[in-house]
């Protein structure tokens, strides 16, 4: 008992401060609708789930990765080239994601086509890298890194679910309004399917979010 | 109807009252006494006059003018439905089929953006704004006639609460709503609005489609470069072709312009520019033309599509037109320019005067900031010249 009081107390690994930083990013901190970063690909890749859901998975697997290495390397990187490295890093997982798509999912690869290059400037990415790993350790790190993709992933799935339920009448590629409400007159909303409705879908999501959370709403 | 009046006011109006059993619906209930009389509020300090023309009023003056494209457009859609399957029927048939065509538009126009409205108002407590008086009016007259009900209402459900509501309500609203809704059904179900299906055609049994009909709209026809089947140029501007609902006159819209310059309701600049600045453009078009669409005399544009009737009921709208009177006549001259480009240029658009005016209601806020800098400058400039007086 006496050694362990000696010790500094050590951290458990899902403490409340790193629960935090899992479950922030899917509210409060959202990197899409609070901060609005990364919109791009929310206007790009939503057009199915299918490829939505891998573009969240790479991103997660990205952030997740990338900001573990620079957290190792904070204390040797040289502060005036620090956004070369951070780039250099992405653009490594970034490579190495698109590279395993290509070779297990080359339909979806193909799908996403250059958006799986321009993870690199996906600014959700950067900013954690900038304004966290650089000056934390590697395990809040990578859970900051998980929980910022999975703030993304969650938004980018919503605007997905809807624009392929009302653009496609799909999920996930299977026909889910039924043959007989289109013999009764329904046409599938071919607007759903083009860009300018992800962004509309996205400013209702933040329109909910806002109205439930009053503290979000800025007074400016 | 004084009795009226006093009925209203001793009986319905205290369950509205703070403390009456129906006060959270005061809202409602207040725009719907206003629609009939003006309240007798009268101003504690300050101003004592008040002028009787509220927004109410002003919308409805809109209507009124709206009523001559209204009725002709019922006319046409039985003149153009008859003649599509070759039969000959009287003057007030063809009328009746027009009624019973497009009353269902109107009404479903009206109640599903209303109910928004007065939704809106008692969520959040502000007064029940009128401006839908007109969009409501509009919304049917800038569809064809053949699109389906519940397509209407989700447009005009879209349109209130994404160009409206969104941005606090009638008057904060960036974009013409009732042209929002127009350009959501034109992406969302570009098969109903290509302009090849614009008239009523749902055959009973034992009727047929005449030989030779296409059923294609003026626009269409041009813009695929085949004019020999376009009508006369007096029939385009009597409005006797297939189009839209209301905007197939140009004569019943030039009945609802004066109207709408007579009472001060409508901007006069606004439509003189956008005419104008449809002209040049044209003319410009005819210079370069290569193909038949461009060699099109520019005036051809002024009584085809919905020309006349955006530029007389749209880009004239109050909110989304830009407020300086310099600006009204840049905003109305790009209005004109733009849509004849879009027209002839790019023939995925073949109405071009839907999307110039939502464009240049993006920009009027800019030509007004522009035009009020301006005159600071010209201003300034004087006061620096102008010698000192002591």
């Amino acid at each position: 008992m006496s050694e362990n009081t000696n010790k500094p107390k050590k951290e458990e690994l899902f403490s409340a401060k790193n629960r935090k930083l899992l479950s922030n990013p899917m509210g409060k901190d959202n990197p899409i609708t609070v901060q609005v970063l990364g919109i791009c690909s929310v206007l790009a890749v939503t057009v199915q789930l299918r490829p939505s859901l891998v573009m969240a998975l790479s991103v997660a697997a990205v952030m997740g990765v990338s900001n573990v290495v620079i957290s190792l390397l904070r204390n040797t990187i040289p502060q005036r080239i620090r956004i070369i490295v951070q780039l250099t890093v992405i653009a490594s997982m970034v490579i190495l994601v698109d590279q395993v798509l290509k070779a297990f999912f080359y339909d979806i690869s193909r799908q996403l086509s250059v958006f799986v290059g321009l993870i690199i400037t996906n600014c959700i990415i950067m900013g954690r890298l900038e304004a966290f790993a650089l000056s934390n350790k590697p395990w809040p790190s990578f859970l900051d890194g998980v929980g910022n993709a999975a703030g993304y992933g969650a938004v980018l799935l919503t605007v997905a679910f809807f624009r392929e339920l009302l653009g496609s009448g799909t999920l996930f590629g299977y026909q889910i309004v039924p043959n007989f409400i289109y013999d009764m007159g329904y046409v599938n909303n071919g607007f759903m399917i083009l860009p300018p409705m992800a962004l509309i879908t996205v400013g209702i999501i933040i329109w909910v979010q806002r109205h439930r959370n009053p503290e979000l709403v800025d007074a400016s | 109807m004084k009795a009226l009046i006093e009925f209203v006011e001793k009986k319905i109006q205290p369950n509205f009252e703070k403390g009456g059993k129906l006060h959270k619906f005061h809202r409602s209930f207040e725009a719907f006494q206003t629609f009939l009389y003006v309240k007798g509020d009268v101003t504690r300090k300050g101003s004592h006059i008040r002028d009787a023309i509220d927004m109410k009023r002003t919308m409805f003056h809109v209507v009124i003018a709206l009523v001559p494209a209204l009725l002709f457009g019922m006319w046409n859609v039985g003149l153009q439905h008859y003649r599509a399957i070759g039969l000959e029927v009287t003057f007030f048939d063809q009328f009746l089929f027009g009624l019973i065509k497009v009353l269902p538009l109107v009404v479903v126009s009206y109640v599903v953006g209303l109910a928004i409205e007065f939704i809106f108002a008692e969520i959040r407590n502000h007064e029940v704004n009128e401006g839908f008086l007109v969009s409501g009016m509009l919304i049917p007259l800038i569809i064809p006639v053949t699109t389906p009900l519940w397509m209407v209402a989700l447009a005009t459900i879209f349109a209130v609460i994404i160009g409206k509501e969104v941005f606090g309500g009638t008057g904060m609203n960036i974009l013409n709503p009732a042209l929002l809704a127009r350009a959501f059904l034109f992406f969302a179900y570009p098969a109903y609005l290509s302009g090849e299906v614009w008239i009523e055609t749902s055959l009973r049994e034992g009727q047929q489609l005449v030989d030779g009909f296409s059923g294609a709209t003026p626009l269409a026809m041009l813009a695929a470069n085949e004019t020999e089947q376009l009508p006369s140029i007096i029939e385009m501007f009597l409005g006797t072709i297939p189009g839209s609902v209301g905007e197939t006159s140009t004569l019943a819209i030039l009945i609802g312009a004066v109207i709408l310059v007579a009472t001060g309701v409508g901007s006069f600049r606004i439509m003189a520019s956008v005419v104008l600045g449809g002209l040049f453009m044209g003319g410009i078009l005819n210079i370069f033309a290569v193909n038949e669409f461009m060699a099109t005399p520019a005036y051809y544009h002024l009584v085809i599509g919905g020309f006349a009737f955006g530029a007389v009921f749209m880009a004239t709208d109050p909110v989304t037109a830009s407020q300086t009177p310099t600006g009204k006549y840049i905003y109305g001259a790009l209005i004109g320019v733009v849509a004849v480009l879009i027209r002839v240029v790019n023939p995925a658009y073949p109405e071009g005067m839907m999307l110039a005016i939502l464009l240049m209601n993006v920009f009027a806020p800019l030509i007004d900031h522009y035009v009020v800098e301006a005159n600071i400058k010209r201003r300034l400039k004087r006061l620096k010249k102008a010698p000192v007086k002591v």
